[in-house]
């Protein structure tokens, strides 16, 4: 039996380098980077005082501000890219077929600021100042249940959680359930706001976070010699994907076809990769396996590439593993060099950008690689995007706990 | 308007969003039935009234606070 082929109809984004897809794909393409000090909280004690915070964001541009103070601002972006990914698929939710579109929208750490600020509340003050809404406005399957709740849509509700990788395994899950048949739409993909005291303490422990305070931008410089680990950044990336029959009835704008996903586990570290990126490279097989691509058909890899020594060594030899001696015939860049690291809304982001390097025959640069670590050899696209033939790409995401995931997409003409 | 009358209409438009005039706010408008509360922002409104006037409002005597009057006159006989 043929699998059911699945599209991208829609995108939204809310990210440090613009809150709308055309700003941000703009910045993206010109390698701007979105990393500046941090103005949330008073970083005076703090190792990491930088970050990749939305700037210029309204909620109320996109729901009521009575329901926006029920929410942590990780739903918030999740509403604003859901929004606009929507309004840009053109999808129109009826009676008819509100059962067959779900949502798949994950996060890695959700509502942390609300989890702070009622744990401070209530030493303070005690148990019964704690907020009725505290639960439901942290927990980090709101996103999907308030995007379900604005637009009507009675499908499949779910939020993966898996670090990193939580944007790229919910649209993966996502795909898979329209593959399935579970439903023929789904609204899919990532946010997070983790820029607060103590996920960025808490990061800076585990000795993960970039230090280069004093040169923000430069900060996340993935495969360059002196990259000393990702910078955080906050926002969400949200898609439509629907069956391409689907979208071919009603008309839709196709952006591009999902064709792939893939998964694996490290079962080696609790953040630290797998020797050789063992466990990277199996997950990229399982998606270029799943897409029915040949290796060689590929024309850019996406990284994960945070900007940490190991990480990014890693992920470059797993390239390697994956690809064969192609790996040298196709580019590979980090969006991240620009967005910091949005852990999980960074699959989501990345999985729009990927999708606009299709659309637009565009490959987004790594900026700040002015020094190539030479462990790592390969085609980065250094600091200036290239126009290039993009048919096939795939897009990594690699989680603490060592859970990977990958997806492929391909424009229609490259079958 | 009392002090009282004025600050706990206050609470309510910011609570509940609402869009009116604090001298707009019927005395006789029920939290649920008239102001679009459920039963989440009627909890909240209740912790901003204790917090405001500096009491405590036992679970039993919240339940019967629905409309903005029984919230003025618990205020004024309680706190």
């Amino acid at each position: 039996m043929t699998k059911r082929r699945v599209v991208v109809t829609g995108m939204g984004i809310v990210s440090p380098v613009g809150n709308s897809l055309k700003q941000a794909w703009h910045n993206i393409s010109n390698g701007v980077s979105g990393i500046a000090p941090i103005t949330h909280f008073d970083t005076t004690d703090f190792a990491a005082k930088i970050a990749g915070e939305i700037k210029d964001f309204d909620v109320t541009e996109y729901i009521s501000a009575k329901d926006a103070k029920k929410m942590d601002p990780f739903i918030h972006y999740a509403m604003a890219a859901g929004h606009d990914a929507m309004v840009d698929s053109g999808l129109e939710v009826t009676e008819a077929n509100a059962e067959r579109i779900g949502v798949y929208v994950g996060a890695g750490i959700g509502g942390i600021l609300g989890i702070q600020n009622t744990t401070e509340t209530w030493l303070e003050k005690g148990p019964r100042r704690i907020s009725p809404f505290f639960i439901p406005s942290t927990i980090i399957n709101m996103a999907s249940g308030h995007l379900s709740i604005k637009y009507g849509l009675k499908g499949p509700n779910l939020a993966m959680v898996s670090a990193c990788s939580s944007a790229t395994h919910s649209i993966g899950m996502a795909y898979r359930s329209i593959v399935y048949g579970d439903a023929d739409v789904m609204i899919c993909g990532g946010a997070e706001y983790a820029s607060t005291p103590i996920a960025i303490g808490g990061f800076s422990q585990s000795k993960a976070l970039s230090t280069r305070n004093d040169d923000p931008t430069a900060a996340s410089r993935p495969w360059d010699l002196e990259r000393d680990g990702f910078v955080l950044g906050d926002g969400a990336g949200v898609m439509v994907i629907e069956a391409y029959e689907h979208a071919k009835q009603r008309g839709a704008h196709i952006y591009a076809e999902l064709s792939g996903f893939g998964m694996s586990s490290d079962a080696h570290h609790m953040t630290a990769p797998s020797p050789g990126g063992e466990g990277a490279a199996r997950c990229m097989v399982n998606a270029i396996n799943d897409s029915g691509f040949n290796a060689d058909q590929f024309n850019y890899v996406n990284a994960h590439g945070t900007s940490t020594p190991q990480g990014d060594k890693g992920e470059s030899d797993a390239i390697k593993v994956a690809f064969g001696d192609h790996a040298h015939d196709m580019a590979v860049s980090s969006t991240k060099s620009m967005t910091g690291h949005l852990l999980g809304a960074a699959g989501g982001i990345e999985a729009v950008f990927s999708v606009m390097a299709i659309k637009d025959q565009i490959l987004p640069p790594t900026i700040n690689l002015t020094n190539p670590d030479p462990e790592c050899d390969l085609d980065y696209v250094p600091n200036t995007a290239r126009d290039a033939p993009v048919g096939v790409v795939i897009t990594n995401s690699f989680g603490f706990g060592g859970t990977n995931g990958s997806l492929v997409f391909n424009a229609l003409s490259a079958r | 308007m009392s002090d009282v009358e004025n600050k706990v209409k206050e609470i309510v438009v910011e609570q509940l969003d609402l869009d009116v005039e604090v001298s707009e706010l019927s005395n006789s408008s029920s939290f649920v039935d008239d102001l679009g509360a459920d039963s989440l922002d009627t909890v909240e409104l209740v912790m901003a009234l204790e917090e405001e006037f500096e009491c405590e409002i036992p679970e039993e005597d919240a339940e019967k606070i629905t409309t903005v009057q029984q919230a003025i006159d618990y205020v004024t006989e309680n706190a």
